[in-house]
């Protein structure tokens, strides 16, 4: 069992939450960019989540999910004290990180703020120029600023309806910089929904600058058992659990990875109606 | 008694097909004494028996059935369980037709003695008696560590822990027991008698490490680096083969592997009470022809398809599945399009699988597996609806271990390499079971798991204090 040692509400419209867990053999290891899969019962689906933080010598791994589906609901009932049944990783393949010559960019959209922090982190740490840029609906969306500040050497903090920082989309915000910099951006790194990823991805392939987005397809094993995270990159399969997350933006079969995540929608609403059935009545189950 | 006198093969009792093909129960329903009596009365109790060749761990097949044959199953277990530690496991699944009894004298002319269906009966009486804690053996002093809790860890961990090894398990899933609990069905192989193996293995001391992914969470090298003397590496055919052909990414397509994990690991078949989901359109479409894309096929009907059809690229004479599960496939409705392969899969707007366009093969020249080679047939192409495929056509080693593990050599096929005793490159890992022979069969991971642990016994005692820590 891993025992949860702090939970944060981020936000309750859509809920967000933080959960740090004890999870040692995966503290250990964690490195930037990977990310674990958890089961919080007997009933439950694994559930991969990226790694937001890590603590090595208090054995803890931070996570920071929305609640969308059944899982990550009954995942968000859990509280301080209480333990996940299953955890397991570091699974997938760490950040490349290396010293560019030129700035680098981080961009965390919504809720993919929390794995882009460990990556500016590191990046920062290997020397470069890190560039970071946050995003969401509002206000109440945004967290983490302070961290991402102290890894960033300029950061941008944007929010759709203009709620806080400076209006607008993470990609606009991203262009400027572009242009500001007269295209002297070495690499970047896009987190967030998959739209947002997608957008970004648009935008950058005609600057020809290597955008790096960390994919979050269904998984089942997360250890290249079953396939079920395919993902088309170029001419090739890839399985996200093993040969990704993270993969090269501008070479990712976008359509068909947005049709792949909708292949359980009518289950993911029928058990959703299950944990949300108040008790009888409403003939979910 | 003559030979005409003998009694005829006995009926292996079996749930209706009509009724079975909408459950998860077990299919097979085992034989009740007086049938297993029966049964074993027919065995020549030959002077030179031929089965016991059969066997891949050498089952003492005459003398099991005689003490059946008396009535004395407590002995019979013991003589089985001798020989082989799993034998409620191998009794239901192994393919005793090409092993033990294809050699048996009796079916030469008439039908074979079943001795798969006996060693089931005799594994399950033991079962249901309740087994003997195992008496604890003395300490060696020494940790032994095993990869992998498939049949072929189970066995080397169960049987280096009889030897007094402090034996760690670790298994990457959340749940012990490889294959025999992610892929084969609970209707071909109840969970409750695999469970009943691995409680086994705990009452023996075996320390079950689940949720450890060995070259992530931990490598081979931190294993041994941590004091453990030796390393047993069965991880099996765990990475799934696709196709390649244009179309297999579309929704609605999906390696065996994760529509049996789905099924069987997750319960997906009792969704929503389980939170997996598992779909299966009306028409599903089935590629392969072993055990696998059987044990799909027969899933498919369970879970609610109207149709379910196995398309083989060879001929019915090929497959590669236990006959018996063929035959329960056949019964169960279960359509076969043989000499038949895909070149696409067609989909809807939605992304949506919802054809495979099809060739019609003929079968040539043999290949290297000995099997006739299918050569298309120019101009057969046919379009066959489905909206779900499930490819069950292979799988091969995973590379997790093998990447991460340094100075550890893999043959052509990208599997470990490793001699008869399952010794690798590197002294003090051995390796066996599929991730050693590609995927084979459960009896051949038991049998490597076995020599393993011998082998690996001989390793520790020729350097007795050299790795005690
Ligand atoms: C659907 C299906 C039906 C089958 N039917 C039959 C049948 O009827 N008869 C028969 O004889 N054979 C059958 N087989 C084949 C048989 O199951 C296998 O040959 C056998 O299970 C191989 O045993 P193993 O111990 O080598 O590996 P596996 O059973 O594959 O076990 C390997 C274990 O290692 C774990 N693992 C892998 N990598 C790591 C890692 N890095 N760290 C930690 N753990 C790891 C895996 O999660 C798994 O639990 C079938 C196979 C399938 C898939
Ligand atoms: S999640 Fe199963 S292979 Fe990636």
């Amino acid at each position: 069992m891993f025992p949860i040692v702090r939970k944060e509400v981020i936000a309750t419209n859509p809920a967000v939450k933080l959960f740090e867990v004890k999870a040692p053999l995966v503290a250990a290891k964690a490195k930037a960019g990977q990310f674990f899969i958890l089961r919080c019962n007997e009933q439950g689906e694994r559930i991969p989540l990226t790694i937001a933080d890590y603590n090595r010598q208090a054995g803890t791994v931070t996570t920071i999910f929305q609640e969308v589906g059944a899982s990550t609901k009954i995942l968000g009932k859990l509280n301080e004290g209480e333990a996940i049944l299953d955890f397991v990783g570091p699974l997938g393949l760490p950040s490349e990180i290396k010293k560019h010559p030129d700035p680098v960019v981080c961009v965390g959209g919504g809720i993919g703020i929390a794995p882009v922090f460990p990556i500016a982190r590191a990046l920062k740490e290997a020397g470069n120029y890190v560039i970071g840029i946050i995003g969401a609906k509002n206000k109440d969306l945004i967290f983490w600023e302070d961290r991402m500040r102290a890894v960033c050497d300029e950061l941008i903090v944007c929010t759709d309806d203009g709620s806080y920082g400076r209006r607008g989309f993470v990609t606009d915000a991203l262009k400027d910089v572009y242009t500001q910099r007269e295209g002297r951006i070495n690499q970047i790194w896009a987190i967030g929904p998959m739209i947002m990823m997608r957008v970004i991805s648009n935008t950058t392939r005609p600057w020809e600058v290597k955008t790096i987005v960390s994919m979050n397809p269904i998984m089942l094993d997360g250890t290249g058992m079953c396939g079920a995270c395919r993902v088309l990159v170029g001419k090739e399969t890839k399985f996200a659990c093993v040969d990704g997350p993270e993969f090269d933006g501008h070479l990712i079969d976008w359509d068909l990875a947005m049709k792949r995540a909708l292949i359980f929608k009518r289950e993911e609403q029928r058990a959703l109606a299950v944990v949300e059935c108040q008790g009888g009545g409403c003939g979910c189950h | 008694m003559s030979l005409k006198g003998r009694p005829p093969r006995q009926e292996m009792p079996c749930q209706d097909p009509q009724v079975r093909r909408n459950n998860f129960n077990e299919v097979a329903l085992g034989y009740q004494e007086k049938l297993a009596v029966a049964e074993a009365t027919r065995c020549l109790q030959c002077k030179k028996p031929q089965c016991l060749a059969g066997c891949p761990v050498e089952v003492p097949i005459p003398e099991f059935i005689k003490a059946v044959a008396e009535g004395d199953f407590a002995q019979a277990a013991q003589i089985v369980k001798s020989k082989n530690s799993l034998p409620a496991i191998c009794g239901r699944v192994c393919p005793q037709e090409t092993q033990c009894e294809a050699e048996c004298v009796l079916g030469k002319k008439f039908e074979p003695v079943a001795i798969g269906r006996l060693e089931r009966f005799v594994a399950d009486w033991e079962m249901d008696k309740g087994v003997e804690k195992p008496a604890p053996a003395p300490k060696k002093g020494q940790k032994v560590a095993v990869i992998g809790s498939g049949p072929a860890g189970l066995t080397c961990a169960a049987d280096l822990a009889k030897l007094g090894y402090a034996v760690t398990l670790y298994e990457a899933l959340h749940v012990p027991g490889g294959v025999l609990m992610y892929g084969i069905p609970e209707f071909r192989l109840p969970k409750a008698v695999v469970q009943a193996e691995i409680d086994y293995l705990r009452q023996l001391g075996v320390d079950i490490q689940v949720d450890i992914v060995i070259g992530k969470g931990k490598t081979v090298q931190e294993i041994l680096d941590d004091g453990y003397a030796a390393v047993f590496l069965g991880t099996g055919a765990g990475l799934p083969r696709f196709m390649g052909v244009p179309g297999e990414n579309l929704c609605g397509v999906f390696s065996a592997n994760e529509f049996l994990t789905r099924t069987n690991l997750m319960k997906g078949y009792r969704f929503p009470e389980y939170f997996t989901p598992v779909i299966v359109g009306r028409r599903v479409a089935v590629l392969g022809g072993g055990n696998v894309a059987m044990d799909a096929a027969r899933t498919a009907l369970r879970l609610g398809a109207a149709e379910s059809t196995i398309v083989y690229r060879r001929s019915a004479k090929e497959m590669p599945a236990r006959a018996e599960e063929v035959e329960h496939a056949h019964a169960e409705g279960v359509q076969f399009q043989y000499l038949t392969s895909p070149v696409e899969m067609l989909g809807d707007e939605n992304g949506w699988v919802k054809a495979l366009k099809c060739l019609r093969y003929e079968l040539g020249e043999p290949d290297a597996s000995g099997r006739r080679r299918p050569v298309p047939i120019p101009g057969s192409e046919f379009i066959l609806e489905a909206d779900t495929v499930v490819v069950a056509i292979g799988s091969g080693a995973n590379p997790m271990v093998i990447k991460t593990t340094k100075g550890l050599a893999v043959n052509k096929h990208g599997n470990i390499a490793a001699d008869d005793d399952g010794q690798t490159s590197i002294p003090g890992v051995y390796a066996g079971g599929d991730i050693v022979t590609g995927a084979a069969t459960v009896i051949l991971a038991m049998g490597a798991g076995k020599k393993s642990a011998q082998a690996i016994d001989r390793y520790l005692t020729a350097q007795p204090g050299e790795k005690t820590q």
